[in-house]
């Protein structure tokens, strides 16, 4: 199935910003992770359509998926 | 007394008279310094329903007891007045190098009374204190201002001023310092235009008394690690500054635009965090003694300065629809050099767009610009206007709710007790409306930031379409945040930084005793001496709402999508955690328990 995934701040280096990612069936957000080469601990915010997600959440078809390291402002 | 220089400096406009009275140690105590000290002192002097922009409003500068200290970015220092925008109490906050710079002078604050009778500005070279006559600044940019005034002034002093919109009574006007940092919120620059008053220039070269300095260093030494082992404070803002918000905030749905009629700015990348430090970010501009150092300096064809902030960016961007990045950095620099509110005009523009969509402005106004949304010419076009009350600028130089209101629609202005809000959709973040609804300075992120929870999971993650829980963290949050600001400290070390922390730094630098529990009763003590000024202004309970589209509306597209603010089903226990009554009038018993009367 393809799950969008959008990277942002410096989740960005050495990746594109944003990707189409094949997956096989009942792909977890773990799995988008390993195909990325992304250490879990560099991820603080995940999101899945812009909804709060789970490390081990399962993804459907169309899922967007949004990762970015930890960031604040104001 | 140790963290304190133990003197106020006061300086009467309209005679002429300048003295030195001592700190009152008990008051230092309860109040801390900066913002609660100022707002305790301010509250006790002048009357509550005075015309804030007569000569018989204060306007306090004030530091903290660890400003100019060697703490992590102890060089902020409060503006603390009575707001032309908001009848409230104002504090607006800045940092840069001025603050710590008034420290060394040997003050802990200088209150201005009164009203010159032509322009002046006043020099301060530690004892020594002049006022000066200002016929050649007045009219001047803010970086003119500077120039002038670097020239004439003592080696290595620090600059404060207000542009032509403080001269010109801009109730969004900023009191501006160290050429780009700003007191922006709250019309703060027109209090210092009223006064006739055009700057203040600071050169001090005393130390800081600390009570204890080897537990300092080591207090310094902690929190410093704290800061930059921290992913906020130590890599996400050093990298991005603020504006890293921009896409988060973007992707949760939560990014108002087009003056709050969407939810969801289509092209946010095109002005994010990292689109500004990948093209127009030339340089990292921190402020005194700060580890994190997330102020920028960017630069396009037209223009080059300090900024753009992530609300900035959100105001003259997606709240008026644009993508445009240079001109947002542009419409930033004319604020600086104007003296104007970032947030407050920005959103100002978005109003008179959305005034102008629905048919409230006429072409005769327009004045050769448009008031598209979108159009980021308008937006450059409109901050000039403003700065210099030209045309319909006129008019949306006192701010979005006035604006709407002479049209007869003020609930088109996205404010809170006129003051407007920043970049974040309420409907979509529950106790971040909350936080909204009741700061006692009107729409303001910066007196209880939930979107640290909310959104960032800082401290921990909270769901942020829930109300449970929402009125404890809003009241920890606003009581935690008025002791940072009453310390000196940047609100930004809070990312990585507990009340147990600022109660050991304090502790530390004055001797006094400051444990967690203390740090919080005292930033109650503050919300509720604000709070009381304000009802005594006239701003009553009715105030502590949201506008009607936040509340009836629902955001119609993206992840937050239905979503209403539900401040209904939050406020009656806000205020009972307060120990207020079911109106919001703090109690006589919670008076007695915080020893205020």
């Amino acid at each position: 199935m393809d799950i969008k995934v959008r990277l942002f701040a410096t989740l960005r280096e050495g990746r594109s910003k944003e990707l189409m990612l094949q997956l096989e069936e009942t792909p977890s957000v773990e799995k988008v992770l390993t195909e990325l080469e992304i250490d879990e601990r560099d991820v603080a915010i995940l999101l899945i359509n812009g909804r709060d997600g789970a490390i081990d959440q399962i993804l459907t078809e169309g899922d967007v998926v949004s990762l970015f390291p930890p960031v604040g402002g104001g | 007394m140790f963290g304190y220089q133990g003197n106020i400096l006061r300086i009467n406009l309209s005679t002429g008279k300048v003295g030195v009275e001592k700190l009152d140690e008990k008051l230092a105590k309860d109040y801390v310094g900066g913002r609660g000290l100022a707002t305790k002192i301010f509250a006790d002097e002048v009357d509550a329903l005075v015309d804030a922009l007569s000569p018989a409003n204060k306007l306090i500068m004030a530091t903290g007891p660890l400003s100019g200290t060697p703490t992590p970015t102890g060089g902020r220092y409060m503006v603390v007045t009575k707001s032309p925008l908001t009848d409230t109490i104002a504090s607006s906050n800045s940092g840069g190098y001025w603050g710590a710079e008034l420290k060394f002078a040997g003050y802990d604050m200088i209150i201005v009374e009164g009203k010159a009778n032509k322009p002046v500005y006043i020099q301060i070279e530690d004892d020594n204190v002049e006022i000066k006559d200002a016929a050649h600044l007045w009219g001047k940019l803010v970086s003119e201002t500077t120039d002038i005034l670097e020239k004439d002034a003592p080696e290595k002093a620090r600059i404060l001023t207000i542009g032509p919109a403080g001269e010109k009574l801009s109730r969004i006007a900023a009191i501006m310092n160290d050429r780009f940092r700003a007191a922006g919120r709250s019309g703060v620059g027109a209090v210092m235009g009223s006064k006739n008053l055009k700057a203040i220039v600071v050169r001090g070269t005393k130390k800081v008394p600390i009570a204890d300095p080897e537990k300092l260093k080591e207090v310094v030494k902690d929190c410093t690690k704290k800061i930059r082992e921290n992913g906020v404070t130590g890599e996400g803002l050093p990298t991005y500054g603020t504006a890293v918000l921009v896409n988060i905030i973007n992707e949760n749905g939560v990014f108002p635009t087009n003056n709050f009629q969407l939810s969801q700015f289509a092209e946010a990348d095109a002005i994010s965090g990292e689109t500004l430090a990948e093209k127009y970010l030339t340089k990292k501009d921190p402020c005194y003694r700060c580890p994190i150092g997330c102020g920028r300096y960017c630069k396009t064809d037209k223009v080059e300065g300090g900024g753009p902030e992530y609300e900035t960016i959100w105001a003259f961007g997606g709240d008026c629809g644009v993508s445009d990045m240079p001109a947002v950095i542009e419409a930033n620099f004319w604020c600086n050099e104007y003296g104007l509110d970032t947030i407050s005009t920005g959103t100002t523009i978005a109003a008179a767009m959305e005034l102008r969509q629905r048919g409230f402005i006429k072409d005769h106004e327009m004045d050769g610009l448009s008031l598209e949304f979108g159009d980021a010419e308008a937006v450059v076009g409109w901050t000039k206007k403003m700065g210099m009350r030209e045309g319909l600028g006129d008019k949306m130089a006192d701010g979005s709710y006035r604006l709407a209101e002479s049209h007869g629609i003020p609930e088109l202005s996205m404010s809170v007790k006129k003051q407007e809000m920043p970049a974040y959709d309420p409907r979509g973040i529950q106790g971040q409306g909350l936080s909204y609804a009741t700061s006692n300075r009107g729409g303001c992120h910066v007196r209880g930031y939930l979107i640290s929870p909310e959104i960032l999971g800082l401290p921990e993650k909270l769901d942020r379409f829930t109300l449970k829980g929402k009125p404890e963290w809003t009241k920890i949050f606003q009581d935690l945040t008025a002791f940072i600001d009453s310390t000196g400290l940047c609100l930004f070390t809070s990312f990585a930084m507990g009340a147990e922390d600022y109660g050991n730094m304090v502790q530390a630098a004055t001797g006094m005793e400051w444990s967690a529990e203390e740090v919080l009763k005292a930033g109650d003590r503050i919300w509720n001496i604000e709070k009381l000024f304000n009802l005594a202004s006239g701003v009553g309970p009715d105030q502590d709402t949201l506008p009607p589209r936040l509340l009836k509306e629902p955001i119609g597209e993206g992840p937050s999508v239905g979503e209403v603010t539900r401040l209904d089903g939050m406020l009656d226990d806000y205020y009972s955690l307060r120990g207020w009554d079911e109106n919001g009038i703090p109690t006589q018993a919670k008076k007695d328990e915080l020893g205020i009367e």
